[in-house]
């Protein structure tokens, strides 16, 4: 996917675009709303990520603007503002959703997949590998004319495996990827979600292999 | 000592009261004096004319004076009352007749009109009107006094009716005016009255300057006010700017340490590393949860004495917080559902609070959840209330009371592995508490928690 990033905080901005690339989305940073403008000028993009206070303005005023316009890039505002009055107001002004500062990128991820679900899904995120398709939008996997729905950690998890296929993930790697920080969990909580999503490729060109010590890998029969 | 300066309503109904009483007084005395005076004008009157009488009737002769009393005189006399009539004729100092004693203190010159003056006899008071003429005595000039007494008791009768008369007539005049005294009390001060009604009528968040029209002598106090209120709007404006400013340069820079913990996270290569990165990663989870919740709190506190008082659908508010909440659950492969909440489901409070209360319930429930649970959310109706519910398949209360779980930083036994401050769950009993309303856990049947927030329905 590809975000717009709106934060005028360089240090955040740096991290979060950092961390996105690491998922393999492709991120441009604007750290004023002007520069936002000229972003919106010249590309389109998935979904803008929007801070609330920025040097030249604020961000309400900008997500106000945009949607006065017609022009409907589905929105995230990212605030540091935790009131329950903030949130009521940025919703009511356009935005799609919202995240706290600090906040976790899994979930943002998830609000990410859910705002673009109820657009309708119009970018194509589908991919191909070993005669299976999925949609991570739909959290389906599609082989031949059969579809099978993916829960959410099933549906992460391949999203990881199928982003590297034949690079192996360790069992941490993966568990802290799966499970919030907040929870504790051992690592072999990930076995019972390996096998579930392996019981769904089933029948397809792909495999969950297990490298006996080191961890699992997706490949291609 | 601060003693409370007297009420403007007493002060001016006793100065009024003061000058009332004054003006009876004075009526009082004088209708009594114009009585009396009157009264004894009459006396006077009759006195002098059987005085004049007897003068009258005084002959010279050869030898003395001849007198003829006209009776008529006494009968005039007699007619006014019962009192007791007395007289006395003199000649040279000598008495020719009637009472000797009566005093006639008043040395007579010959005058046609009779004199008048008041005096003690036989211990009575009397009155006495006096009058000399003289008559020739064997061709003397022989100056003879007549006096004429009657006694003051029916006077008196008269001077006590017209005393009791004057008495009641102040009396009345006296609480007339203290009536008048009340209502123009009441008209002066109405326009205070209804100042400070209006103020008092305003509502929590009413910080728009008093437009009351009020009298020139109000204008100060209304102006002042005014001016306090520009400074407590200031005050606030500034206190919440602060806040927000606060909030944001804290979650910041703690946004950046978790995203960099994240990124280090993902290339970390061994075990310490990780088990250092997750638990920075836990702990700025933990501040960031702790700053929210002790603003809400902070939030409810402040709140509490100045409701926003509104209409709250809780339908609509449940149908927002499913949605916001479902990629939340999502992400531990929960189901959020909703029941009981197709129409709207009204109920009078602060709209803030309520939602305050109901987030921490759902993200509680979704913390303590086992994955792939259902967590139901529903709208049941209670008589005059309604019952919010939030039920979990989590891992209940671990045996303590709802109400030790309400307490302020407590948290139970079974719940030391998920990060959480301690604060949501005083936060909903607080919001319930606000509302007239109620909050309970109770252990679910086949395990889990049901937490039920009864608010009254408008």
């Amino acid at each position: 996917m590809r975000f717009l990033l709106v934060e005028d905080n360089a240090e955040l901005a740096r991290s979060v675009e950092e961390r996105l690339r690491l998922d393999g989305h492709a991120v441009d940073w604007a750290p004023s709303l002007a520069d936002a403008r000229d972003c919106l000028a010249g590309a389109t993009y998935d979904l803008i990520l929007l801070d609330i206070s920025l040097p030249d303005g604020d961000g309400r005023d900008f997500l106000k603007s945009e949607r006065r316009a017609g022009r409907d890039t589905p929105i995230i505002v990212m605030t540091a503002r935790a009131a329950v009055s903030d949130r009521v107001d940025v919703l009511d002004l356009g935005a799609d959703d919202y995240v706290t500062k600090p906040f976790d990128f899994a979930e943002l991820e998830a609000r990410c997949r859910a705002v673009l679900r109820r657009r309708g899904g119009a970018i194509q995120t589908v991919r191909s590998f070993a005669g299976l398709t999925f949609n991570p939008l739909t959290a389906t996997l599609c082989v031949g004319d059969e579809v099978r729905e993916l829960r959410n950690r099933e549906l992460r998890l391949m999203e990881i495996l199928l982003s590297a296929p034949d690079r192996i993930y360790s069992k941490a790697q993966l568990c802290d990827r799966l499970f919030s920080y907040a929870e504790a969990v051992t690592d072999n909580a990930i076995e019972v979600y390996v096998g579930r999503l392996r019981k769904k490729l089933e029948g397809t060109g792909a495999r969950i292999e297990t490298v006996r010590g080191i961890g699992y890998r997706l490949v291609a029969e | 000592m601060n003693v409370a300066p007297m009420s403007l309503r007493r002060r001016l109904v006793l100065q009024l009261l003061g000058i009332a009483a004054v003006l009876a007084i004075l009526l009082y005395l004088t209708v009594r004096t114009v009585a009396n005076s009157a009264a004894e004008a009459t006396q006077d009157g009759v006195l002098g004319a059987a005085t004049l009488a007897i003068a009258e009737r005084l002959q010279g002769g050869e030898t003395g004076v001849s007198l003829d009393l006209p009776y008529e005189a006494f009968s005039i006399l007699g007619s006014i009352s019962d009192d007791r009539i007395f007289y006395r004729v003199d000649a040279n100092g000598e008495t020719l007749t009637g009472y000797a004693d009566l005093p006639m203190p008043f040395d007579p010159e010959a005058a046609v009109e009779p004199a008048f003056y008041s005096a003690t006899f036989r211990g009575a008071a009397v009155r006495i009107a006096a009058t000399s003429r003289t008559v020739l005595v064997n061709r003397q000039p022989l100056l003879v006094s007549v006096a004429v007494a009657q006694t003051r008791q029916g006077q008196e009768a008269i001077a006590q009716r017209t005393a009791n008369l004057a008495a009641a007539i102040g009396l009345g005049v006296f609480a007339f005016a203290a009536m008048l005294s009340m209502l123009t009390a009441g008209s002066v001060l109405g326009p205070i009255n209804r100042l400070a009604e209006a103020v008092g009528r305003r509502g929590p968040h009413d910080l728009r300057a008093v437009d009351h029209p009020s009298p020139q002598e109000l204008r100060p106090l209304v102006s002042s006010l005014n001016g306090f209120i520009a400074r407590l709007r200031g005050a606030l404006s500034r206190t919440e700017t602060f806040i927000a400013e606060a909030a944001h340069h804290i979650r910041t820079p703690l946004a950046t340490v978790r995203t960099r913990a994240e990124i280090a996270l993902r290339t970390s290569e061994t075990d310490a590393a990780r088990e250092t990165l997750r638990a920075v990663i836990r702990a700025v989870e933990e501040s960031s949860r702790s700053a929210t919740q002790l603003l809400d709190h902070a939030t409810v506190v402040y709140r509490s004495d100045r409701l926003a008082d509104g209409p709250v659908d809780l339908a609509k508010l449940l149908h927002g917080l499913t949605r916001f909440y479902g990629p939340t659950a999502e992400l531990r492969d929960l189901t959020l559902t909703l029941s009981g909440a197709d129409g709207p489901v009204m109920v009078q409070g602060d709209q803030l609070l309520v939602e305050s209360a109901l987030r921490n319930l759902i993200d509680n429930a979704i913390k303590y959840s086992p994955p792939e649970g259902e967590i139901e959310l529903g709208l049941e109706p209670r008589g005059d209330r309604v019952a919010i519910m939030v039920k979990d398949r989590g891992r209940g209360l671990g045996g303590r009371k709802s109400s030790d779980l309400t307490r302020r930083f407590a948290r139970g036994d079974n719940v030391g592995d998920v990060v959480g401050s301690g604060l949501g769950l005083t936060i909903v009993e607080e919001v319930a508490d606000i509302h007239g309303g109620a909050f309970e856990l109770t252990e679910r049947k086949g395990g889990g928690t049901c937490a039920e927030l009864l608010l009254p329905l408008r």
